[in-house]
């Protein structure tokens, strides 16, 4: 087991860096929604109980190794063969700290898998390889990849699947959920403020597993309502002769309308939704930032950037990629 | 064969017999898997056919029958080999056989007809359910068809005798297994709909 | 060949005929050793690449397709291919020994797992090179989808190419050798032991080979249903695991870890055992609790059976089930613990000595204890939930495994090398080896329980700088490599104790079992005399009570020891060849297959064979 300064090491940098994105984007020491705060609290619980028969353990290992060395002319040791009451002392001991850590344990499983409270925001997330897909069936909001939630409101994430099992984590928000085909899992937490956290899947699925990231977006009521208002609201359209004019017809003519929606001109579901990409920092999958540069590179050749990519490397001239994207960007 | 039984064993039992059991146990996990799958599958499948409309109760119950006559033969074929009989050691091992080969017989009839009915192994969960399940045992049972022809040539070259017992013994102990596994088979699947 | 006497069994025997044929269990067993060791090799070598790749984030020494067969092959490779087999090699070594028998109960069955072992390993392995053969573009078709396998990524929609094809049917192969290893040894222990060895005066590696072997033919049938349903879904198109005809995935995880679950125990037991060996030896006192030792470890076996769901506490199974399984799970650690506590009674008041064998159980003990509480840790659902499918798994099982199991398995190396070569190991040699390895394992492992819970999950090719984890991973490459330097330090030392290491007559370390009565190496037939056992330590109290008649009768003449048969091989040729029917879609190579296992079934049966 961890000793104790290597342990609280990491836990103090966190501490101090809890303000800011800061480092250990994705530590579950710093939990920032009442479900990684439930289960924060169980381990800590756990680990001292550990840390305390860990030094049981080895301590009295190193006594014996040490006291009972072999030493010139000592007699024949003793030969014990047992004693029962020691037996039993040794079964019973770990089977009482059992008890302190199962019973928190059972708390714990209890309220942390307990129904949503009514009124819950409710937004379906369906892996895919290797992207997410976030619908809000009551906003009528559908978006990929990043996670737009409220802080402070309790949310059940409704996870299920369009191929294969991926499992949803964002450590600072709680612990991980499976995403299995035919099955309907459910996460329900409640952040504590806002802020922007990192996940990623965490069940192998296939060749870009390593690439299939997420981010949450805890946003105050307002910044929320405006980001579900802005994606509610229909894009601007291209103006006339412009580049991103340019670049929508390249998006038809490249075949991106097949696999893609694309506000009012495209309702294909195989791929993420791009309707409002330009509000959104990342792109495949969490992968990249959203700017130019990674745009061209992505588009350029999605099986070099992520490997096993469904999305084909359409072999687009380095002129067409320049209005497409740019077309893109103009999708807010 | 061998001169095992000749020899001490520390719990008394032939070792060769002892081994049979240790497998019977590990089968025991094996039937018990499949037979899991398939209770866990049943009515789960989305399209027939659906088993009360494809089963043939009346059919099977006679296979069943024939498979525990034919365990009924192998009582005797051992009792035969142990009093040292030589013509009704050759006559029961044949007629355990041959019911074996009987109730293979009608397996391969239910098989066929089964798939002119529309029902194969890729056709829906019922199907690789319970192909796969009733094709084990079948092939178990087949195993111990080629064991009993082959004790039964023994014993027509006269190389069966009464020290030889214990080789009819384990193929007995295998082959009463494959009976009562199909037994737990028939109830699950034919009866239990 | 038909049975020969133990004479003319001494002369003649060498040359690879003889190897082929043979049924000699130590013979055997170090056939297991020499193939399992060149697979832990193997997938060393693999954990290094791994290791290499996550060295810094963005790393780029691997592509991802190559990392994720790294992974898949390592894990399937150490399981199934070197620590299985390394345990086999001991027990087919020395329970005959242990036990007063002069082999197992089914010596050419023995020979046929190997066998069918070897072939598996090479089949599964076969792998990396077979893409060209199978007209697939690129050099290497290994298994990439974990050595779990999960379903459905494991269906032929999502995993297209023979590289999951592969991993079903190698790993079918080798349950084969792993279910007929387990009769034989369940027979063998109970029915071959010498008079007076009662069950109770069993030493405790044999207690806990039989429960081993018992968990091997338990466990296995499930593991192959498993496989079998997914050879099916993938090749006669039938849907199991897929959802499209009303299948569900979770049936393949819940099969797999009904196996796998008891598998841990499959890979810990043995080296428990040889610890209980080990300890007592070098401490000159008897194993404290010895019925308890021995009972805790048919517990674990039993309760190993009840635990699997902990493996799907992220699936959502609901809180009733989760509450049982952390339940169940929890209450393993008792006898677990038991057993510790029991070891280090044993050590208390001994005369101990520090040799390699006594570092490697004393780490032993220390590691695993690491291993058993990270794993408590997530035996508690919630907690789980922050922890499955991160590195600190990854730490929580290679402290059970590597500091438990690897360094239980060195243990035995180290004591029984001398019985099995007749020289000893350099002391030495060994010690730095056991300091390279202790360092450098926890190097490897420790800060994986950091690197999980700051964030970082399992079986990802490449991470980003932002996680903060980078210079952990540098520390654990760091120590991976030093652990690889110690292994090599282990290949020379036995390299060089072939001609330099120290005679070591029968008893070097002054054991109380009975293989310590014999010369070193054994003869063939192992025992002059079979002896007549009156005590647990019949070594020890030998000396005192004098129970063991020794040189009376002697008569090696007229022992008969088994006599070589090819058909064990022959049989066991046919197994891969009905293997690659599935892959190559042909029906003639199955029947071929059939047809070899059946020859080769019914000479060996009719073959004259003496036991």
């Amino acid at each position: 087991m961890p000793s104790h300064s290597r342990w609280l090491n990491p836990l103090l940098l966190c501490a101090a860096a809890a303000a800011c994105g800061g480092p250990f984007p994705q530590s579950t020491f710093r939990p920032a929604s009442d479900f990684a705060g439930a289960i924060d609290h169980l381990f800590t619980g756990i680990f001292w109980w550990a840390v305390l028969v860990f030094v049981v353990v080895e301590g009295l290992l190193l006594y014996v190794i040490v006291r009972y060395r072999q030493r010139e002319g000592a007699p024949t040791p003793k030969p014990v063969h047992g004693h029962t009451v020691l037996e039993i002392a040794w079964t019973l001991a770990p089977a009482l700290i059992l008890v302190f850590i199962a019973v928190p344990t059972m708390r714990a499983i209890f309220s942390t898998q307990a129904d949503p409270p009514a009124g819950a925001l409710r937004v379906e997330v369906v892996g895919h390889q290797w992207w997410w897909e976030y619908r809000y069936p009551a906003l009528g909001v559908v978006t990929a990849n990043e996670l737009h939630l409220p802080a402070g409101r309790p949310v059940t994430l409704e996870l299920s699947s369009a191929d294969v099992i991926h499992s949803f984590w964002a450590p600072r928000l709680g612990g991980k959920r499976d995403v299995i085909p035919g099955h309907v899992t459910r996460i329900v937490l409640r952040a504590d403020s806002a802020g922007t956290f990192l996940g990623q899947c965490a069940e192998f699925c296939g060749a870009s597993h390593a690439n299939m990231r997420l981010r949450v977006m805890v946003e105050s009521d307002s910044v929320f309502g405006a980001w579900v208002r802005g994606q509610l609201a229909a894009t601007a359209p291209v103006a006339r002769g412009s580049a991103a004019a340019q670049g929508q017809q390249a998006f038809m003519r490249y075949g991106c309308v097949g696999c893609h929606t694309m506000g009012a001109m495209s309702n294909a579901k195989l791929g993420p939704v791009l309707t409002h990409l330009g509000s959104r920092t990342t792109i495949a999958g969490g992968l990249f930032p959203n700017d130019s540069a990674h745009l061209a590179r992505w588009i350029g050749d999605p099986p070099g950037e992520k490997p096993g990519s469904i999305m084909p490397n359409m072999h687009v001239p380095a002129s067409d990629l320049a209005t497409l994207i740019a077309y893109l960007q103009s999708m807010r | 064969m061998t001169h095992a039984a000749a020899h001490r064993t520390s719990m008394g039992l032939d070792s060769r017999k002892m081994g049979v059991w240790a497998f019977i146990g590990s089968e025991c996990l094996l039937f018990g898997s499949l037979i899991s799958t398939y209770l866990v599958y049943k009515g789960k499948s989305v399209v027939g056919p659906t088993p009360h409309e494809i089963l043939n109760i009346p059919f099977t119950s006679v296979s069943t029958f024939d498979l525990l006559m034919s365990s009924l033969m192998m009582v005797l074929a051992l009792a035969a080999v142990q009093r040292g009989d030589r013509k009704w050691t050759k006559i029961w091992l044949f007629s355990t056989a041959l019911l074996g080969i009987f109730f293979l017989a009608g397996q391969v009839y239910e098989f066929t007809s089964f798939v002119h009915e529309g029902l194969k192994l890729g056709t829906n969960l019922f199907g690789a359910t319970f192909f796969v399940l009733t094709g084990t045992h079948g092939a178990h049972v087949t195993v111990g068809v080629i064991w009993l022809l082959t004790l039964w040539v023994r014993a027509l070259q006269g190389k069966l005798s009464a020290a030889h017992a214990v080789t009819v013994e384990i193929c007995g102990l295998y082959w009463h297994f494959v009976d009562v596994i199909w037994i737990v088979i028939f109830t699950v699947v034919y009866l239990l709909q | 060949m038909s049975g020969a006497t133990a004479a003319s069994q001494e002369k003649g025997r060498g040359g690879l005929a003889s190897w082929l044929t043979t049924t000699d269990h130590k013979r055997i067993g170090l056939l297991y050793f020499y193939t399992a060791f060149f697979f832990l090799l193997v997938g060393g070598f693999e954990a290094l690449l791994i290791r290499a790749q996550l060295a810094q984030p963005d790393g780029r020494i691997v592509s991802a397709e190559t990392y994720n067969q790294l992974f898949t092959m390592h894990g399937t490779t150490m399981v199934f291919l070197a620590l299985m087999p390394l345990t086999a090699s001991f027990f087919n070594y020395m329970v005959p020994l242990q036990i007063g028998a002069r082999d197992v109960a089914f010596p050419r069955l023995n020979a046929f797992s190997y066998w069918v072992f070897l072939l598996g390993a090479l089949f599964m392995n076969a792998s990396w090179f077979a893409g060209p053969l199978l007209h697939v573009g690129r050099l290497s078709v290994a298994p990439d989808a974990g050595w779990f396998g999960y379903a459905n990524l494991t269906s032929r929609q999502y995993s297209p190419g023979p590289n999951v094809d592969f991993w079903v049917l190698g790993l079918l192969i080798l349950g084969v050798s792993s279910l007929a290893a387990g009769f034989n040894f369940i027979v063998t222990i109970l029915n071959l032991r010498a008079p007076g060895m009662r069950m109770m005066r069993l030493p405790v590696f044999t207690w806990m080979t039989l429960v081993t072997m018992f968990l091997i033919i338990t466990a296995f049938p499930v593991i192959t249903v498993a496989l079998v349903l997914l050879l099916f879904d993938r090749t006669f198109g039938t849907h199991f695991y897929l959802t499209s005809a009303g299948g569900d995935p979770l049936l393949w995880q819940h099969l797999f870890w009904i196996f796998g679950h008891p598998e841990v125990y499959i890979l810990v037991l043995p080296a428990m055992g040889i610890v209980s060996e080990v300890l007592p030896t070098f401490a000159r006192k008897p194993l404290f609790g010895y019925t308890v030792v021995v009972y805790s470890g048919v517990l674990i076996g039993f309760m190993g059976w009840g635990v699997w769901s902990h493996h799907m506490f992220s699936v959502g199974l609901g809180p009733i089930a989760d509450s049982v399984f952390a339940a169940t799970t929890m209450l393993i650690a008792v006898p677990t613990g038991v057993k510790i506590f029991n070891w280090l009674a044993t050590l208390w008041g001994g005369q101990l000595r520090f040799t390699t064998a006594m570092l490697f159980a004393l780490g032993f003990i220390g590691m695993f204890t690491i291993g058993g509480l990270s794993g408590v840790t997530h035996a508690s659902p919630p907690a789980d939930l922050q922890q499955t499918d991160t590195y600190y798994v990854v730490a929580h099982f290679h402290y059970v495994l590597f500091g438990g199991t690897v360094f239980g398995l060195f243990a035995g190396m180290y004591y029984w090398w001398p019985k099995i070569t007749g020289r000893l190991l350099s002391e030495s040699i060994g010690k730095w080896q056991f300091a390279l390895m202790f360092v450098g394992m926890n190097l490897t492992f420790f800060p994986m329980h950091f690197i999980g819970l700051l964030g970082m999950p399992r079986r990802i090719y490449t991470y980003g700088p932002e996680l903060g984890v980078s210079s952990l991973n540098l520390v654990s490459t760091i120590g991976a490599f030093l652990t690889g330097l110690g292994i090599l330090l282990f290949v020379w030392n036995v390299w060089r104790t072939r001609t330099r290491g120290a005679v070591a007559g029968n008893d070097p370390w002054g054991g109380a079992t009975l293989e310590w009565t014999i010369p070193s190496p054994p003869p063939v037939h192992n025992f002059d005399v079979i002896p007549t056992v009156a005590s647990r330590i019949p070594r020890w109290t030998k000396t005192q009570l004098a129970a063991i008649p020794e040189g009376a009768e002697l008569s090696p003449p007229e022992i008969h020891v088994p006599g070589g048969s090819a058909w064990p091989l022959v049989t066991a040729l046919g197994v891969p060849v009905l293997a690659l029917a599935p892959l190559g879609h042909a029906l003639w190579l199955a029947l071929l297959g059939a047809a070899i296992i059946l020859l080769g079934i019914f000479r060996w049966a009719f073959e004259p064979f003496e036991v």
